[in-house]
């Protein structure tokens, strides 16, 4: 029979399990979401109450001054984040979850060592697996994170032999986590620690910043599951259903994205997308075809004197907080009696949603984003269509050319409007590395720089014209 | 096999299950928040750095308890923050809509 003590766990474990269970099912509807992560964030709360009357617990002190500088970094970067970079900080905090995860499986390995206690195949088993995939999600959300902070390149980083060496690590990973099981050996755990650390962040540099998205949610699911593999470690059972719940939640996650993108898993994992798709995709139809390009004066005149105009953002304008200036130039349009809508493309940014997060900070009313299958019936009847630092997401090779690495993926089709014009930084690729026809159109216009900068050009000529 | 791992095994599969049902019908808007919202759930496993924190006999098992400690409150707390501020701005453009379409 479990003591009072332990009983009282036991049902605040429950009743946080439950909660977490709600949690998740209100995070999946919009009207209810906020409130979900506050349910979940409740069951947290218990969940790490009751721990702390586990009377394997004697000292508090490292706990108190680590949850405590722990809580202060998190809600500090959680707060002062910028919209913009949001999805760099989730890789980040699902970063520190997997190293977590990996830490308290390699120190329990320790400490079962050091009293002698024999290590039983099953638990064994779990600290091999809680160390090599908490260890691989910690630096392969690192690498992820640095992308999308652009520290790293967002390109695919490729050198020679790279599989075969990637293959290797993997085998060495496998290998050191066979022997663990088999003979114990904390230098051989350590080893494995390594080798996980560096396969983490091997996987993940060869993805092109494009796929990110998939790839945090991929990492998202492994932390979770290396967070139920301690629970079998640590034999709590609280740890292994929370954990479980995000490992097959972020699963589902995952493919739903990937499908939204039109990618497939494996093809983001291991595709390498951006190097060789780039040749093929300069097909005949850009050959021999110039670009047009246009002042913020007479992209101004084209949208005074416009009836209605169709805003596509994309990453573009994420890089260049621009949110609030495109807002701005729309409410001066209206002012004018010009008809103003947003069309959202599900993937445009780097998440998504990610464009409704951005464009909501803003204040843009929800009735003016538009998705993508209200929209695109509208863009034969729409006089000019602004694509601000949007591509892929508005490339016609996706509809029409099957030799494209991009054919399948559903577009915006805003080469059906009757006016483009592109504000773009330069005539460089978009994520797939690939070149687009739309911007070679003979109803294209180009308007490069910096999408804020533009924006703010085109509102000042806006207001003289 | 021990009485307790097949009973996790069970809770492990079940769990799976659950955990594919309960988020079964997600709009893509919503894919972003909900990322986040489970990462923020993963951050339980500061549960198992409490737990080993808190019993740590050596210099070695302390640090690499504390820094687990540390790591899993910026998972918890980073991540139910960052969560809700993504959603806090679902609601303010969610709010007016919603008075138009019952009208």
């Amino acid at each position: 029979m479990l003591d009072v003590r332990a009983s009282v766990i036991a049902v605040s474990y429950i009743v946080a399990a439950v909660l977490f269970i709600f949690g998740l099912k209100q995070l999946s509807s919009p009207g209810t979401a906020r409130a979900g992560n506050r349910t979940a964030a409740i069951g947290m709360a218990l969940a790490l109450a009751a721990t702390l009357l586990d009377r394997q617990i004697v000292s508090f002190w490292t706990i108190a001054i680590g949850t405590l500088i722990g809580a202060i970094v998190g809600i500090y970067f959680g707060r002062t984040v910028q919209m913009t970079a949001m999805p760099q900080m989730v890789a980040l905090f699902n970063g520190m979850g997997g190293g977590t995860a990996a830490l308290v499986s390699v120190a329990e390995f320790l400490r079962l060592s050091r009293i002698g206690d024999p290590i039983g195949v099953g638990e064994a088993t779990s600290i091999v697996l809680g160390t090599a995939i908490g260890a691989i999600s910690f630096t392969g959300s690192i690498i992820a994170f640095g992308k999308l902070q652009e520290i790293l390149p967002g390109k695919p980083l490729q050198f020679p032999l790279q599989r075969l060496v990637n293959a290797l690590i993997l085998f060495a990973v496998i290998a050191l986590g066979v022997m663990v099981v088999m003979s114990g050996g904390t230098v051989t755990l350590w080893a494995l620690f390594a080798a996980a650390l560096l396969l983490g962040a091997m996987f993940v540099l060869p993805i092109g910043g494009g796929d990110m998205p998939v790839v945090i949610s991929i990492l998202n699911s492994l932390t979770g599951l290396a967070a139920a593999l301690t629970g079998f470690v640590l034999h709590n059972q609280m740890l292994v259903v929370a954990g479980v719940l995000v490992g097959a939640s972020g699963t589902l996650l995952t493919l739903l994205m990937s499908t939204a993108m039109n990618r497939s898993v494996g093809n983001v994992l291991f595709g390498a997308f951006g190097a060789t798709s780039s040749e093929a995709g300069a097909s005949a139809s850009t050959v021999g075809h110039t670009v047009r390009q246009t002042t913020p004066e007479d992209t101004a005149i084209a949208l005074a004197y416009a009836r209605s105009v169709v805003i596509v953002p994309g990453y573009g304008l994420a890089v260049a907080e621009a949110q609030h200036t495109v807002r701005e130039l729309a409410t001066d349009l209206e002012k004018r009696g010009v008809d103003v809508k947003y069309a959202i493309h599900p993937v445009a940014g780097r998440m998504p949603g990610h464009m409704n997060v951005l464009l909501a900070e803003a204040n843009v009313p929800y009735d003016q984003l538009l998705e993508m299958d209200q929209v695109n019936g509208q863009f034969p009847q729409t006089d000019v269509v602004l694509v601000v630092g949007a591509n892929d997401v508005v490339n016609p090779a996706a509809r029409d050319d099957p030799s494209s690495p991009i054919y399948g993926m559903p577009i915006l089709d805003v080469d059906r409007a009757r006016n483009i014009i592109v504000l773009k930084r330069s005539m460089g690729h978009g994520f797939a590395g690939i070149d687009n026809a739309l911007f070679y159109h003979e109803k294209t216009r180009m308007l490069f720089g910096d999408a804020r900068q533009s924006l703010t050009q085109v509102g000042q000529a806006l207001k003289s014209a | 096999m021990s009485q307790e791992l097949v009973l996790g095994i069970y809770v492990f599969i079940m769990a799976i299950f659950v955990g594919f049902e309960v988020i079964s019908r997600v709009p893509s808007v919503l894919h972003t928040p909900l990322m986040s919202g489970t990462n923020a759930i993963h951050g339980i496993v500061v549960l198992g750095a409490f737990l080993v924190a808190g019993s740590a006999d050596t210099p070695l098992l302390n640090a690499l308890g504390f820094i687990a400690v540390v790591f899993g409150a910026a998972n918890v707390f980073g991540g139910f923050v960052v969560t809700d501020r993504m959603l806090e701005m679902f609601k303010k453009r969610e709010a007016p809509p919603a008075e138009k379409k019952n009208a």
